[in-house]
């Protein structure tokens, strides 16, 4: 082992990790922003009623396509309902789906990800399965399968989860083949643990890093994917208020009021901006480190 | 004293360049007809340079590799072929200690799981008895209970490899192969290590095989040696008559190269021609043929055959007599 | 007196990191003379890796150094530019690495990478320059060198790899080499083919050699001088004898005893208690106080200099005149 890398990496870590991995995260700008912003949209998805001035299917016929103003900070829409409170609650759906879409593929993906990775004789088989539905432009499959299943908030968590999923099983299952020829992954062989015990205990763990990472990303992809589904009228159904709804239903008012999909558009790039900072911030934390720890 | 362990003719091929269906072209035999015997209580080096097969042959009696062809009888039973619940059973009584420190321990987890975890696998006392066990491991290797929460990068090479003993003993195995256990430790480390070894030997009545490439190390902790060139045993015999009176001329050349650190320590040094041939594709006939300083005609032609030329002492060459 | 052809004189290197600054060198000086081959020996952390950097002016980014200078054939090494750095490296001042297999690029073939050296320094065509690196491995003895320049580092065996880098090492004829670890990843056998091999160029060539190693035994082979280093300081310096037969630091004194050696059959080894202290955590005074056998009370307090035992002998150690403990 190079003599100065023993110095670098004999640093003492603090016990607490808590307080690391803080420390870790204030120092990253890109990490830290990018968490404060999504922080701040998960607390506005929570307290919505508490900050929406109006329900969001509250309609009001005689204030149609008005623009912002005091009462309505973004306006209203074709039915004079209040885009910013529609926004708000809007938060709540993108999320909702970001969340819901994540476990699902976080779960399968660590499935076949460690399945593929462990047994070679399943990795043929599994990859070339999931190589062929990542030959498909994700908006394509995923309107296929909604054209399918029909417009429900389940069916697009469905439909992104079918399409998301291999991204994560590759990222797990490449954690897997390297981590799988690590010498602790033979001492566990060694006191007599099963394949089970090894891929949950010890190979999982030292996966970590990757699949958090690709966890964001994909929170990302599916608030964007949420919304085209949305805006192409094959997303969640019409009368839930998502940013691709809205966007949707500004589009044919496109001259006349403007703020109608000015507001959710902001309010979608905001949100993957978010993540995205915070996902390759978490890859510059967390890289270095791996290969720090691995030294 | 019995024999504890007993290798006939073991064989361990790897294949490359394998199709998914065919057969492969061309295999590495990393083991090639090993036979040698361990008896109880003892230290049994095995000593050779990269590419003859130490690593391999202890894997493969300890069954994280299977062997393809030869036997192993342990206690007198035969394991060359166990099913699960044999193989279970296996790991009770023989254990491994890793070359790497830094590599062999789960880093996410904690230093008391580590050594725990082989009790929990085997299901062995409660979780009470089987912390005080990790406690009185801790203590035997020189470490002490505070160690116990804390995380492998917290300790330094020598405590980590300290905290891979512990494990290799919660089991209480007869039989412990030491795989390099000291080469990527410094000096003044080794020498603490190796001298926890030897005790914990004689405290728990323990066998050893210990791997090396470090021809010191092997001569000072082993009775007996046995040294390796491509995937066979060049020479066994015990400590003393390898070191004073080696006689395979890969003994002797490889005593010789050892930087003696002492100045001017007079001796002829054999200088080795050439490279060590590619496991995949041995020398034909005696494998040192080829880098031999002393090599005849013939000696290409036929494998000398491993057999005993003096009193307890075995080598595989055609000019000894 | 003849004038030494490297001089080092108080050089500290410090390491910037999240924990802290901390000395990797804390004042090293020594000297080495043209053709002398000089050991730098000592465990991992000690500093000797650091040292050879710090000359090259090769360290990494957290690394600075921050006093002291390095005086080559007359002229300080710490006031040059990286400019003139260039020029010196791989043309008066060499280094050859621990890791053969890393050390070359793998994309190109063994013959474009000697060229390189002598391409740059030189300053002479491809076709010359491959010429020439055909008679730089035959200087280190590869079989068959106008072959083998086709060919690309993982055709080639850990031992060839070495012989390559200390080819491209030697293309220039410099005065100085600085080997670090150079046999430490190779086979028994192999590393006494390059020991033997540097010990014929260096007589054929005239180099003065930096020899960094743990290994005592390669030491005794090669060098004529020796620095013994722990946790950044040099703790002993004497001509090779004198370390083996006499040395008088207790650190010095404890590696001697920890090799296991003909002597000590049968009994236990020889231990060095404790370990290396964490660089932000030294201990006050010597910093190998609390792992030392014959520690007094200044030990704790002051940290010893360095003493002129004699002429070519220097001890940093507050308690030479003691009874060696057996």
């Amino acid at each position: 082992m190079p003599q100065v890398e023993v110095v670098l990496a004999a640093s003492p870590k603090k016990n607490n990790q808590v307080r690391y991995w803080f420390k870790l995260l204030t120092r990253n700008k890109s990490a830290f922003v990018g968490a404060v912003i999504f922080i701040a949209l998960i607390l506005v998805a929570v307290f919505a009623p508490l900050i929406a001035p109006y329900a969001p299917n509250d309609m009001d016929p005689g204030k149609r396509l008005q623009p912002m103003s005091d009462e309505h900070y973004f306006g209203t829409d074709g039915f004079g309902r209040d885009v910013f409170s529609r926004v708000i609650y809007g938060t709540q759906v993108s999320l909702g789906v970001g969340t819901s879409v994540v476990l699902v593929t976080t779960v399968v993906g660590i499935i076949l990800g460690l399945l593929s990775g462990y047994y070679r004789f399943l990795d043929n088989i599994l990859m070339r399965i999931l190589d062929g539905l990542m030959a498909f432009p994700a908006i394509i499959l995923q309107i296929a399968i909604m054209a399918v299943l029909g417009a429900r908030f389940i069916n697009v968590v469905i439909a992104l989860a079918i399409v998301y999923s291999p991204r994560m099983a590759r990222v797990v299952r490449s954690a897997v083949l390297v981590q799988k020829e690590q010498q602790y992954i033979e001492a566990a062989r060694s006191i007599g643990a099963n394949d089970l015990r090894i891929n949950l205990f010890h190979l999982l763990p030292n996966c970590m890093a990757p699949i958090i990472i690709q966890a964001t990303m994909i929170f990302a992809y599916s608030v964007l994917a949420e919304a085209s589904l949305s805006f192409l009228g094959v997303g969640v159904p019409p009368e839930i208020p998502s940013w691709g709804n809205i966007l949707e239903e500004g589009r044919v008012f496109i001259r006349r009021a403007p703020w109608m999909i000015t507001f959710p558009g902001i309010a979608i790039a905001t949100c993957v901006l978010a993540l995205n900072m915070f996902g390759d911030g978490l890859r510059d934390i967390l890289d270095p480190k791996i290969r720090k720890k691995q030294n | 004293m019995s024999n504890l362990l007993q290798v006939q003719n073991l064989k361990k091929y790897f294949p490359i360049g394998a199709g998914i269906w065919g057969n492969p072209r061309q295999q590495v035999k990393a083991v090639d007809g090993v036979t040698f015997n361990v008896k109880e209580g003892e230290t049994f080096g095995i000593v050779g340079e990269s590419g003859c097969g130490k690593s391999t042959l202890g894997r493969v009696i300890l069954h994280l590799l299977e062997p393809t062809s030869g036997k192993i009888l342990f206690e007198n039973k035969d394991i060359s072929h166990l099913s699960k619940e044999g193989l279970r059973q296996l790991r009770r009584n023989m254990q491994i200690i890793f070359q790497d420190p830094y590599a062999s321990l789960n880093s996410r987890m904690t230093v008391s799981y580590i050594i725990r975890e082989p009790l929990v696998v085997h299901g062995i006392g409660t979780r009470k008895e089987q912390d005080e066990r990790v406690m009185e491991l801790l203590n035997v290797v020189g470490l002490n209970s505070s160690h116990a929460r804390k995380y492998p990068h917290e300790f330094s090479g020598g405590q980590r490899q300290r905290i891979g003993i512990a494990r290799a003993l919660a089991l209480n195995p007869k039989l412990v192969i030491c795989d390099e256990p000291v080469s990527a430790l410094d000096v003044s480390i080794q020498s603490q290590v190796l001298n926890l070894l030897q005790e914990l030997q004689s405290q728990y009545k323990l066998t050893y095989i210990f791997i090396s490439h470090d021809l010191s190390v092997v001569r000072y902790i082993s009775d007996r040696v046995a040294v390796m060139y491509l995937g066979k045993i060049m020479e066994l015999a015990n400590k003393s008559d390898i070191y004073r009176q080696p006689l395979h001329p890969y003994t002797k050349a490889l005593l010789s190269a050892i930087p003696i650190p002492k100045v001017k320590a007079k001796r002829e040094k054999i200088l080795l021609e050439g490279d060590i041939p590619n496991p995949a594709s041995p020398p034909q006939g005696c494998r040192f043929s080829t880098r031999c300083p002393v090599v005849q005609k013939g000696c290409a032609e036929e494998e000398p055959e491993f057999k005993e030329v003096m009193n307890n002492h075995f080598a595989a060459c055609h000019l000894i007599r | 007196m003849v004038k030494a052809l490297l001089e080092v004189k108080n050089l500290r290197t410090e390491f910037h990191t999240e924990e802290g600054v901390f000395p990797a060198l804390d004042d090293i000086s020594f000297s080495l003379n043209a053709g002398e081959t000089l050991g730098l020996v000592g465990e991992s952390g000690c500093g000797k890796s650091v040292t050879a950097l710090s000359i090259m002016r090769l360290l990494p980014y957290a690394g600075r150094i921050t006093r002291g200078s390095i005086y080559f054939d007359g002229q300080n090494l710490l006031k040059k530019n990286e400019k003139e750095m260039r020029k010196i490296r791989g043309r008066r001042l060499s280094m050859i690495f621990q890791e053969p297999m890393t050390s070359l690029n793998p994309v190109y073939t063994i013959g474009d990478q000697v060229a390189e050296v002598i391409m740059i320094h030189r300053n002479t065509s491809k076709k010359e320059a491959l010429a020439q690196a055909v008679k730089a491995l035959e200087m280190v003895m590869i079989p068959m060198p106008e072959s083998k320049i086709k060919e690309y580092p993982h055709q080639l065996s850990g031992g060839m790899r070495q012989r390559v880098m200390i080819a491209m090492a030697l293309a220039c004829n410099p005065e100085i080499l600085i080997a670090d670890e150079p046999t430490t990843a190779l086979d028994v056998t192999i590393q006494a083919q390059i020991i033997n091999l540097m010990l014929k160029l260096k007589e054929e060539l005239g180099t003065a050699i930096i020899l960094i190693t743990h290994d005592l035994g390669v030491v005794a082979e090669m060098a004529q001088r020796v620095a013994v280093m722990y946790a950044g300081k040099i703790v002993e310096m004497a001509d090779v004898q004198t370390i083996f037969e006499g040395a008088l630091n207790p650190y010095t004194e404890g590696l001697l005893k920890s090799i296991p050696s003909i002597e000590q059959e049968g009994k236990k080894l020889h231990v060095i208690k404790g370990s290396v202290p964490h660089p932000l955590h030294m201990p006050q005074g010597c910093s190998f106080h609390p792992r030392c056998p014959y520690v007094i009370d200044k030990c704790r307090e002051v940290p010893p200099g360095l003493i002129n035992v004699s002429a070519t002998h220097y001890v940093c150690c507050w308690n030479i005149n003691r009874e060696v403990k057996q």
